[in-house]
């Protein structure tokens, strides 16, 4: 059983639920940016909760079914379309044998994730099936869709049911203007105390260089270091610090005009300070935010993100308790 | 023993998954063996709950889950394991010594240099001839036989897949120094010798950067396809804590060695190593001629 890729879509690629263990050398843990999303997907159609899933950013493909199978597309408000006539998100529908499936421009959100009942077949590498572009590694030949690919799939576990539906209350539901929780820390004693204030309390735009690797953000005030000797190896901009690693979801600032937050297939490393990190119950958000939105810093403590990781739990327990 | 006393080291959270250890804000070959000893007896502890623990060149970072284990305890490990590190009297980490030939002043990365040549600081040198001139010596010969002459440690892996940033082991009056480009070039080889700030780096993948460019290795050291025997199941061949000695080599060999990695038959030379530091610290001239006969 295969998929015939027509057109690719925007940036479109196969993920699943990530690697684990390979950031020490450089390999992030790759997976859907919105894991919410693709979760939900694979549980609607019986799938397993990490199967290999199409996250599709911003424009989705145009696929043919070679046979007949049954997908669920949850994420961003992408409407799907069998041969021209809609279908629902977040509902269980059938694609025919030799049909298309197209997906209408994006409505709100920025990445959809299309899972087919069995789920895509690549070869797993380093425990996961999915895509790490920067290092050409798992996926489909370690790269996005293109024109003419072929994607086979594994055999359906036989428990999805067409019309099977998320319930309402876990369908997220997208914004134009992201609060986005962060604690403060690794390198923010650098800024002065204005400046770390103001960075809170600024809303900040979305840049058009936002992607897998990271979000770049504009339009706040520059922000401002203490004056310093460079220290030896730092390198001499108030920015630049003795490369160390990059925590995924941590906020860099070069040369304190851009941040930057840095998504599953980050950079693992480099010579600019971080000054916060965005908590983990928030990053699946991050990846739903389209280039030219806004976005505001919420400063909070440890505590308050463990809640959040907390509540964040019990909306995944959800989804695997849904009807 | 060294008596410089140990900048205490700076914990920080990266909110709920990550903690961050900074050691130093300098460079320093202290730090980086603080960070390495640190972090190989976290592995060994095998702690349950921590998930990944990444070794950088004067930090660390370990990624946990804070379902199982607190913020709380894991910085008590991390004090306790620094204690036990900086109490030790023999100072020492078991780790091997890797043979890398380059063929410095190599065409592919000429090529490329000069391609970019509007976002270098000096448009009328290559990348070698200035980094030659602004570190004092007397010419690109003398440069390349200071990069090749003394050994370098692996003291981070990463950015990209399996890029080392390496160290090199002379003293703080000898290390050499380059800015990176004024802008980030948009293409580098796959397997050029980059240098940047106090490191050098070997780029595993094409790709993008901005490190200065003297030459360019047929070691594969990134093996996503998995047709390198030398490189094992992570795909990666550098490890932190690697010592590498840099062997300059002409055209033809580098030639004949590219063929046996496109063959799957490259070997690199490697040799088990017990690093000591405050041997090192004695005599670093001396040491640097023992680890090259380590891997006579």
């Amino acid at each position: 059983m295969t998929i015939e890729v027509l057109k690719p879509g925007l940036a479109t690629s196969v993920q699943d639920i990530g690697r684990q263990g390979y950031y020490h050398l450089g390999i992030p843990p790759s997976g859907g940016m919105d894991q919410r999303s693709l979760r939900a997907a694979n549980l609607l159609l019986g799938n397993p909760e990490g199967a290999a899933v199409l996250e599709c950013a911003l424009m989705g493909p145009e696929l043919r079914f070679a046979e007949s199978r049954l997908v669920a597309a949850c994420g961003s408000e992408m409407t799907p379309r069998i041969d021209g006539q809609p279908r629902p998100l977040n509902e269980v529908f059938r694609v025919p044998a030799g049909a298309t499936l197209s997906f209408d421009f994006v409505k709100a959100g920025a990445r959809l994730y299309l899972a087919i009942e069995g789920g895509i077949d690549v070869p797993e590498k380093l425990g996961s099936r999915s895509t790490y572009t920067l290092g050409s590694l798992g996926g489909l030949e370690g790269r996005p869709l293109r024109a003419d690919d072929r994607l086979a799939l594994l055999p359906p576990p036989g428990a999805a049911r067409e019309g099977r539906r998320l319930p309402e209350a876990l369908i997220p539901s997208f914004s134009k203007h992201y609060l986005l929780r962060v604690v403060p820390g690794i390198y923010d004693h650098r800024l002065t105390d204005e400046s770390r204030e103001r960075f809170y309390e600024e809303d900040w735009t979305v840049a058009s260089e936002a992607d897998r690797i990271g979000y770049r953000l504009k339009g706040g005030t520059p922000l401002s270091f203490h004056e310093r000797e460079p220290p030896f190896g730092a390198g001499d901009d108030p920015s630049n610090i003795v490369d160390a690693c990059y925590p995924i979801g941590s906020i860099q600032v070069p040369s304190g005009s851009e941040p930057i937050i840095l998504h599953r297939d980050a950079v693992s490393g480099g010579g600019y300070a971080m000054i916060g990190t965005v908590i983990s119950a928030d990053m699946d958000w991050v990846g739903q935010i389209q280039p030219h939105q806004l976005v505001r810093f919420v400063p909070i403590t440890l505590e308050e993100a463990l809640a959040a990781r907390a509540e964040y739990r019990k909306v995944l327990e959800g989804l695997r308790k849904m009807p | 023993m060294s008596s410089d006393p140990l900048t205490p080291a700076r914990y920080s959270l990266a909110a709920d998954e990550f903690m961050f250890v900074e050691l130093s804000e300098e460079m320093t070959l202290e730090a980086f063996f603080r960070s390495i000893s640190i972090t190989q007896r976290l592995k060994s502890s095998e702690t349950p709950g921590i998930i990944e623990i990444c070794p950088a060149n004067a930090s660390y970072q370990v990624r946990y889950d804070p379902d199982r284990l607190s913020a709380a305890a894991l910085k008590e490990i991390l004090e306790s394991l620094d204690r036990e590190v900086s109490a030790q009297r023999v100072r020492t980490i078991e780790t091997r010594v890797i043979e890398v030939p380059v063929l410095y002043n190599d065409p592919w990365t000429h090529e490329t240099l000069m391609r970019f040549r509007d976002r270098h600081q000096d448009p009328n040198g290559t990348d070698l001839d200035y980094a030659a001139r602004i570190n004092g010596f007397d010419g690109v010969e003398a440069f390349i036989e200071a990069h090749s002459g003394n050994p370098w440690f692996v003291s981070m892996v990463g950015f990209v897949a399996g890029l080392p940033f390496m160290y090199q082991m002379v003293p703080r009056e000898r290390q050499i120094q380059v800015p990176k480009y004024l802008r980030p070039r948009t293409d580098t080889p796959k397997q050029t010798v980059g240098y940047g700030g106090c490191f050098s780096c070997i780029y595993s993948v094409r790709g993008a950067g901005g490190y200065q460019m003297f030459g360019i290795t047929p070691m594969p050291i990134y093996d996503p396809s998995g047709s390198q025997p030398h490189i094992d199941d992570s795909m990666i061949f550098f490890r932190p804590g690697d010592i590498v000695k840099h062997r300059a080599i002409e055209r033809d060999e580098y030639d004949r060695l590219v063929a046996d990695a496109e063959a799957g038959r490259f070997e690199p030379r490697v040799a088990p190593f017990t690093f000591d530091l405050d041997d090192f610290n004695h005599d670093p001239d001396g040491y640097a001629r023992r680890v090259k006969e380590v891997l006579q």
